[in-house]
């Protein structure tokens, strides 16, 4: 477990280099946040009368969270370095060193998410929270339902790792996966609640987003914050979430089993 | 039983093949064709504790892949290994910690930083006792004469001076078993020097057993008492050199300086007679003809120098493949 934790710390402390990454990641979070909530707040002006699926500040906060911790649930952040070394072959060494290849690229990836997300939320949360409304982000509505918002979202990106882990393993069949990676952000992205928030969608793609372990990236944690999931229903989803992380944990490990059974050092 | 026994093990790849261009391409789209290679093929043999061997074949004749066998990093498609009671691919995580391995043509080192900070780390990752890992480390430095390159930037490093490193990181967790995956690949002679006096040193001292493919004949001269000669994925020649150069090391070069024209040499053994710039250059047999019987031949003619031989084993390596048919 040490050599584990000692290697969380190294990716930490090499990642907290990257500024202009940071830098660039907070406008760009902050861009899309305004213009997403201008889009809603023209769909609001222009639709009264009509009860809209969730209350105004609801979304605003809903948007701004998402915005806010974008790098820690985005369903696939690419590590090249994993990726290059299961193309030209350099695997070789991660196989010889006493170590659960598994895990330990999965801590590597959870690091890389931790670092970027940490660096970009706060000064975006503290802009959203100093803004004038309508474009004000809220404050929890309780104290319990910051503290599920809070262990939701640690749920969230072990969730959305280990579905990353997945993709990035699938390499070892393809070489490139791309194909396969584009098609999973897509289906994830829309089912977790990024492109639009799940209330919004029709009867029957919601009763589909509910079924699929996607909606416990972004649509829990970012719902139950703002009160628009209660304390009870919150409670219930994290056991949910808790176990499809158990599921993708070990569908995950039984793929790396597999494919390093027919693993292929590439280049000699 | 032996420290590894090597029982029948086979290797099958599928790769999937094509031709050239665009309607190639676009048929195999559709409909893949795969080929089954067969990399190694029913191989056996066994080594003891402390030997050194070298594994030696032509290019893709199956060294890395048995090397990467043996190290657990591929399941052999058929057959048994067994490595100090470890069965390298199930026993993984625990067997790793007892063997080194150096694959000379990719790097462990963090590419970045000083060599010493990825030795720190691997500390970390075989969880080594601090007081042990610095005393293991400063010798190991030592002996290879790296103590101020290991601070430098593994990038500003020449490749020598890189391979020294990496040799270094392979052996700080005390591996009894050291495989060397063409360590001297590209090294200049200071370098290969350093390198094969090294592995003569921990194998004599730490009694590491040693398995070492190689192209450098040098380096199994120098190094190998036992060889396994592989081609085609089947070994060819197990034993030691010694006798693989009496067997097949018969032939002696002569080159002889003289101003005089040599006609045909009426004498059995003679191999070939080459003119060279100022002489000639002979091959014979010396199973066939004595070097003294040639001599004696020759003394007819004004000869202002002699030179004689002994065969190469690169050329006795050549006459294996050929032999062999690889």
């Amino acid at each position: 477990m040490k050599s584990y934790l000692n290697f969380f710390k190294l990716r930490i402390i090499t990642n907290l280099q990257y500024r202009a990454a940071a830098l660039a990641g907070i406008s760009t979070q902050l861009f899309f946040g305004f213009v997403y909530i201008m889009v809603y707040l023209a769909l609001y002006e222009s639709n009264k009368g009509v009860t809209p699926p969730m209350n105004l500040s609801s979304i605003v906060t809903y948007l701004w969270l998402q915005q806010a911790f974008f790098a820690l649930t985005f369903p696939y952040t690419k590590d090249q370095e994993l990726l290059n070394m299961i193309k030209n072959g350099n695997l070789a060494y991660e196989l010889i060193r006493p170590q659960n290849f598994y895990f330990k690229f999965y801590i590597k990836l959870i690091a890389n998410r931790m670092v970027a997300a940490f660096l970009r939320s706060i000064p975006i949360l503290l802009i959203g929270f100093l803004l004038p409304e309508p474009y004000k982000l809220s404050m929890p509505s309780n104290i319990t339902s910051l503290i599920i918002f809070i262990i939701a979202l640690l749920f969230a990106c072990l969730l959305v790792t280990a579905l990353s882990m997945i993709m990035h393993l699938l390499t070892m069949y393809f070489l490139d996966a791309r194909g396969v990676s584009s098609a999973y952000n897509v289906i994830a992205d829309l089912f977790m609640g990024g492109i639009v928030p799940l209330p919004f969608f029709p009867k029957f793609l919601q009763n589909i987003a509910y079924k699929l372990p996607f909606r416990y990236i972004s649509d829990f944690p970012y719902r139950v914050y703002s009160g628009d999931i209660t304390i009870i229903v919150g409670k219930n989803m994290l056991i949910g979430s808790f176990i499809w992380i158990i599921i993708i944990i070990v569908i995950g490990l039984i793929i790396s089993k597999h494919a390093l059974k027919k693993a292929v050092i590439q280049g000699g | 039983m032996s420290y590894i026994v090597v029982d029948g093990i086979s290797k099958t790849f599928k790769v999937s093949k094509r031709s050239s261009g665009m309607k190639a391409a676009l048929k195999s789209f559709f409909k893949r064709n795969y080929v089954y290679v067969d990399a190694v093929k029913d191989i056996s043999f066994s080594i003891e504790k402390g030997e050194i061997v070298g594994y030696i074949g032509p290019n893709g004749a199956g060294k890395s892949t048995t090397i990467k066998m043996l190290s657990g990093i591929l399941l052999p498609t058929a057959g048994n290994i067994k490595v100090n009671g470890f069965n390298p691919f199930k026993d993984r995580k625990k067997y790793v910690s007892n063997i080194g391995v150096v694959f000379g043509q990719r790097s462990q080192l963090a590419w970045d930083i000083p060599a010493e900070d990825t030795f720190d780390l691997l500390r970390d990752i075989y969880k080594l006792d601090d007081k042990k890992y610095q005393k293991n480390k400063e010798e190991l430095v030592k002996l290879l004469n790296i103590e101020e390159i290991i601070k430098k930037p593994v990038r500003t490093l020449s490749l020598g001076e890189r391979m020294r490193c990496e040799i270094c990181a392979s052996l700080l967790h005390e591996p009894k078993i050291l495989f060397l995956d063409e360590p001297t690949i590209g090294l200049d002679a200071v370098s290969k020097k350093i390198v094969r006096d090294f592995i003569l040193k921990i194998n004599k001292e730490k009694k590491v057993t040693v398995i070492l493919t190689t192209h450098d004949m040098m380096d199994i001269d120098t190094l190998a008492k036992r060889i396994i000669l592989i081609g085609k994925g089947k070994i060819l020649y197990d034993g030691s050199l010694k006798k693989l150069k009496t067997e097949y090391g018969s032939y002696k070069n002569i080159i002889v300086k003289t101003d005089d024209t040599i006609k045909e040499i009426k004498l059995k053994g003679i191999i070939s007679k080459k003119k060279i710039d100022g002489g000639y250059n002979l091959i014979i047999d010396s199973n066939l003809v004595t070097v003294s019987k040639v001599v004696n031949y020759l003394s007819k003619y004004h000869i202002t120098d002699l030179d004689i031989d002994n065969e190469q084993i690169d050329d006795i390596i050549l006459k294996l493949y050929e032999d062999y048919k690889i």
